[in-house]
Order: C-alpha cells, then structure tokens, then sequence
C-alpha cells in the first residue's frame, strides 16, 4: 500500500525542493541574488496579462508533441527525432502557405490546408525514423537525432536559397504571410490564438482518451510492455511502432504548423525553438501519464517565458529556466527509480 | 588549391578530430562495460566552459584539463548511479543530463563570454617537423593531438590484448557469466563509466582551450558534438580504431564542406556544416541492416551464390553492440 497518493504527493515536493536547492546553489556559484531571480522568474511568467498570454502560447507547442511523446513512449520508443518533426511540420505547412497564397482560396480554408500539410509533414519525418528502426536496425534515438539535424539543414537551405526574402536572405525567415491569413488571435496585438490552444487542449484530451479507453491504446500498452509477448499474442508489433511514430509526428507536425500560422507567421531558422526535447522532459516528469501532462507543461512554459527578462534585468542567462527544469527532472527520475527499487526489497 | 593547402588542411582535420577521439573512446568503454552515457553533448559543453573558465582564472592549461576530466568523470558518476544502484532508465536519466548540463555551460558561462584565455600551444618536433608531408600532417600538432594518437593505440591495445580488458568485454556481454568468474560487475562497471566519462571530459577542454579556443555560449558551435559523439561510437562497432575511422571522416567532411562553401555560393554555411549526418544515418544503416529479420528472410530466396556473398559483404560492415548494453545487474 506504499503506493498511495500523499507518498507521492511527499516525493513530488521533496523533488522540487530539491531542484530548487540546486539552482539556488548555481545561482550562488554565478554570484546572483537567488532571491531577485525567483521573483523575476515569477514577475516575467505571470506579472502582466501580456506574459500569462505569451505563457499560453508557449503552452500550445509543448503541449501538442507532448501529447504525441505520450504515444510514443507507451510503446516503448524514444522519439528524440521530434524535433526535426515539428520543423518538417512547420517547413510543410509553410509550404501549403506558399502555393495557396495567391490562389484566392478563404484564408479559414488555407490556413486549414496549412496544419494539415504540417501533419502529413511531422508525420512523414517520424515515419522516416520508424522505417529505419523496423528495417534498418537502426536505434530510434541515433535514426531520430541524425534526422533532427537533417531538419534544421532542410529547414535552412530553403530560408536562405529558394524561399529566401527577396534581395536579402537571412536568418529573420522567409517573407511573413499576408495578415489575412495569420490565424486569429484574442486582440490585434497578442499572438494568443483560442484555436491554436484549443488544438492542443483537445490533443492531450485525445491522447488521454486513445490511452485509457481504446483497443489501440490497450495495444501500444502491450508493446511497450512486452513487444514478445504482445507479438506472441497476435499484435502485429512493428505495426504498431510505425503508427506510434506517425500520429507522434502528426502532433509534431502539428505543432510547427502552429508555429508557423499564428505565431511567426513565416518559416524561421529555429522554428521548433527546444520544444521538442523539453515534451521529453515534461513527459518522462509526468512519468509517461497523461492525466498532469497539461499543468506540468504550462508550468513548464511559465518557466520559460518568465527566464526571457533575465538577461535583460539581472544580466543572468536565460538558460536558468532549462537548469531548474532539468534538475527537476532528474531529481524526479532517480527518486522515483530509488522508490521502486524500496518497494521491491520490501516485496510489494 | 595548392598541395600546401590540402596539407595544411589534412593537419587541421587530424587536430579538430582529437575531442571527437577523446569522447568517443571514452564512450566506447562506458559501452563495453555495459552502461550507456547518453549525456555527452551536454557533458561536452560543460567541461568546455569549466575547463576554460579553470584555466582562464588560474592560467594553468594543466588544471583546465583536469577539470574537465573531473566534471566528466562527475557526469559519468551520476549516470552510473542512477543505472547501477538505482536501476532507472539509462537513456532517460542521460537525456535529461545532456540538457541540464547544456543549459548549466550556458548559463554559469555566460559571464566569461568571449574573453581571451589561454591557449594550447602547437608542440612542434624539431628535426621531424621539416619532413616533407607528414612533417606538416604529424609533427605540428598539439599534445592533446597526439595524445588522441596514443589513445586510440592505448584503449584498443587494453581492450582486446590484456586481462583486465577481457574482463571489461565480460561485464558487457555477459555479465552474469563475469560474475561467476569472480568480477565484481557492478563496481568495475562503475570504475569503467567513470572513467570513460573522464576521458570523454577531456574532449571540451580541447575544443575550448585548443581546436575552437575560448568560451562563445550558444554560438562556440560545440552543441551537437556529443550526439555525434554518441553516433560514431555505434559506427565504430564499440572497436577504438574502426571509431577513430569514424571521427576521421566526420572531421574531414566538415572540412571539406568549408572548403566547397565558395563554390557553392548559394548554399549557407550551416548546410554544409551538417552535410555528415545523412551519411552518418546512411553509415548507422549499413552496420546495422544485417541484424534485421527481413534482410534475412530476402536473401534466404536468392540463389545460394549471391546469399553468400552479399551475407559476408553485410557481417563485414555490422557491428553488434555489447549483448548487455543498457541493463542492469542482480547478482540473483
């Protein structure tokens, strides 16, 4: 019964506390006020309606690989090559853009067009990664990595040569889209769109719901579990990876084309922005569950967000968002590891 | 191009592949014993501003290294731990530590951020230096260049012709059967990822204080070396030479994607820049398509002639990692 709820509850505010005793260390290490750092970390996050908004479109894209992450680690995989999925899925998209621009098509009809190219694009790229795992025998982790940075070329070569601005190319992006067909946001100057965060909310409830009550989620259980046995049991197991890998990328996808349609509303060298590998984060600290997948991902955000005036006020790097999340997914990593490892010896 | 040129070049490609040496030997015997350290990008960026930041507040290039080593080995420590005596996920534990010391490197470096420190003299020989081409290719080099030489001959030598290397190759395989034998698996696993981490702790303090000298943050384009790293380690077939084959060419290509980039205007240096990773992927293909079940299946319907041949051509490039890779071990 050690299992119960206010256990874990304990486990998850050591953790905290923990990483926070860290950070607050490096923050003494780097000879800053740890205490005006916090403050500014919460001011920059939730101190005006303008950066509760900015945290909110942040909470969008993370939310959305998330979700997909979920599918891809239930099976048992690890879907590191998200990141050149979200930007295949941004470059696709912008791509829809581009040849439906002039068309005189509805913008509602375009921008749809847009996110579903984004998918078909995110979805493609993880396939790519499936492939060479289920024929090739090559590790999802290095397939995925090498096609990150096969992504990011990609994605550059098209920014500075045939969708380079004209006259000058550079590393602002290609040419914004006509404002018509940015995706409406909450008022002219925020780029909080409800659509784009209903998108994501409806995505983990999906997930959520594919999980908890499906077949095919019973399924991708089993393979992760146990892809011998699942095979053994008659669940075409390769099959199931690649669909894992496909919606995974779908939701990546997804996520660049959101992105791309409401907030830069161009294509932009480092379009996927971390979002990627900060989904395996959020995801390995929810321990592969989607029930708090959502609030650890807007914390996550708020995180974030609340860094970017650092440098400006403290003259602190940004970074220091990425270091108290890190420390606090392993904090939660090795607790949970070293709780599992107590309940066996003690035989429960 | 001049021949002075291509040599000077080819001098440049022996030195700017020692970090890649370092780290990726380093992670062959983590491997070989049996524990993947997925955290040396980065790992590699922090004992690159450590080391840097050491050297550059007490002068001593001995003492940057050393530091580098020692966060390395710290590292290393860390993933031992949680994979040894916890029992938590290698992969995931590595991970989260490539990120949290990425974002670490950045953010304690930001303060020494593009000042000039010390840096790795060239240590050139004498009389041997004037020898015509592999005076220029060899005999210019820094330490730590030569040292990349000794260590790929040193950990090949150790791991394939001595005792404790065998051993080493046991705890990797066949952990239970080392065991029986008498190797404490566990704690030679820990002594080996240490050390691997170590030696892998070497590589930042050679791109900062030699190959790309100085600390740049997010530009000193160090970050997505340690996946490289990772990458040839598997290209390499967890063998020292076949690895530094792989850091080799890695670091050729990249020198020769610089040297088209005036040929190809057109192009943005970046592109060139990852032009290894597609072959890098390509490579991964090649040494692992012979363990796919359905290439077996395929070939069992060719005519026995070209099965065979085409079989030996596949066991040649494969590389099978050590059968324990990444699980732990109870002694029950």
């Amino acid at each position: 019964m050690r299992d119960s709820r206010p256990n874990r509850t304990l486990l998850q505010i050591g953790a905290i506390a923990l990483a926070l005793l860290f950070t607050t260390f490096v923050l003494l290490a780097a000879k800053a006020p740890p205490l005006a750092a916090y403050l500014n970390l919460g001011l920059g996050a939730l101190g005006s309606w303008e950066v509760i908004s900015n945290v909110l479109v942040s909470w969008v894209p993370l939310l959305l690989v998330t979700s997909g992450l979920l599918l891809t680690f239930t099976v048992g995989l690890w879907n590191i090559g998200i990141e050149g999925q979200i930007t295949v899925g941004a470059i696709f998209s912008t791509w829809a853009f581009r040849l439906l621009l002039g068309s005189g098509m509805a913008p509602g009809l375009v921008i749809l067009a847009a996110f579903l190219a984004g998918m078909l694009g995110g979805a493609l790229w993880a396939m790519l990664a499936g492939a060479l795992k289920t024929f090739g025998g090559v590790n999802e982790i290095f397939g995925g990595l090498g096609l990150n940075f096969v992504a990011t070329a990609l994605n550059l070569w098209l920014i500075f040569g045939p969708w380079k601005r004209p006259g000058v190319a550079s590393m602002s992006g290609t040419v914004p889209f006509d404002p018509s067909l940015w995706l409406p946001t909450l008022n002219p100057q925020s780029r909080l769109s409800p659509i784009a965060v209903g998108i994501a909310v409806a995505a983990i409830l999906v997930v959520y719901g594919m999980l908890r009550g499906t077949y095919f989620g019973l399924r991708l259980k089993a393979v992760g579990k146990n892809p011998r046995a699942a095979f053994l049991l008659g669940i075409p197991t390769w099959q199931y990876m690649m669909a894992s890998f496909a919606l995974c990328g779908l939701f990546a996808g997804l996520a660049g084309a959101v992105q791309v349609a409401s907030v830069y509303h161009r294509l932009i060298p480092s379009i996927s922005s971390g979002y990627g590998y900060m989904g395996l984060m959020v995801a390995m600290l929810v321990n592969y569950k989607a029930a708090i997948a959502a609030p650890v991902a807007l914390f996550f955000a708020a995180l974030n967000v609340g860094s970017i005036q650092l440098p400006i006020v403290l003259q602190l790097d940004s970074s220091l968002a990425g270091v108290l999340q890190g420390t606090l997914v392993l904090v939660v990593l090795l607790a949970q590891g070293a709780r599992t490892r107590m309940l066996k010896k003690e035989g429960l | 191009m001049s021949g002075d040129i291509i040599l000077i070049g080819l001098a440049g490609v022996l030195s700017s592949a020692a970090p890649i040496i370092f780290g990726v030997v380093g992670e062959t015997i983590s491997e070989r014993a049996g524990v993947i350290n997925l955290s040396m990008n980065g790992m590699i960026l922090l004992t690159a501003m450590g080391g840097f930041a050491v050297s550059l507040a007490t002068g001593s290039l001995i003492l940057g290294f050393l530091a580098g080593a020692a966060i390395g080995a710290l590292v290393a420590l860390i993933v031992a731990f949680a994979s040894i005596t916890i029992k938590a996920s290698q992969v995931a534990v590595g991970f989260v530590l490539a990120l949290l010391c990425r974002d670490l490197s950045y953010f304690l470096g930001n303060p020494i951020m593009g000042e000039a420190g010390p840096r790795l003299p060239s240590a050139s020989i004498p009389m041997l230096k004037d020898l015509p081409v592999i005076g220029a290719l060899f005999f210019r080099q820094d330490l730590m260049t030569w040292l990349s030489f000794i260590l790929i001959l040193a950990a090949w030598f150790f791991i394939f012709r001595t005792r404790p290397g065998l051993v080493l190759r046991g705890i990797g395989e066949k952990p239970a059967a080392a065991y029986v034998r008498g190797a404490n698996v566990n704690r030679l696993r820990y002594l080996y990822t240490v050390l691997g981490g170590a030696i892998a702790g070497l590589a930042g303090p050679i791109f900062s204080l030699s190959v790309k000298a100085g600390w740049k943050g997010t530009i000193s384009g160090l970050d997505g070396i340690g996946w490289i790293v990772l990458a040839i380690t598997i290209f390499g077939g967890w063998n020292p030479f076949k690895a530094a084959f792989g850091a080799y060419l890695f670091a050729f290509l990249q020198w020769l994607g610089l040297v088209l980039q005036p040929a190809l205007p057109g192009l943005p240096s970046q592109v060139l820049q990852v032009a290894p990773f597609p072959l890098m992927i390509l490579s991964l293909l090649l040494v692992n398509i012979g363990n796919a079940e359905w290439v077996e299946l395929s070939l069992a319907h060719l005519p026995p002639r070209a099965r065979r041949s085409i079989s030996r051509l596949l066991r040649a490039m494969n590389a099978t990692p050590p059968a324990a890779l990444g699980t732990p071990f109870a002694k029950d």
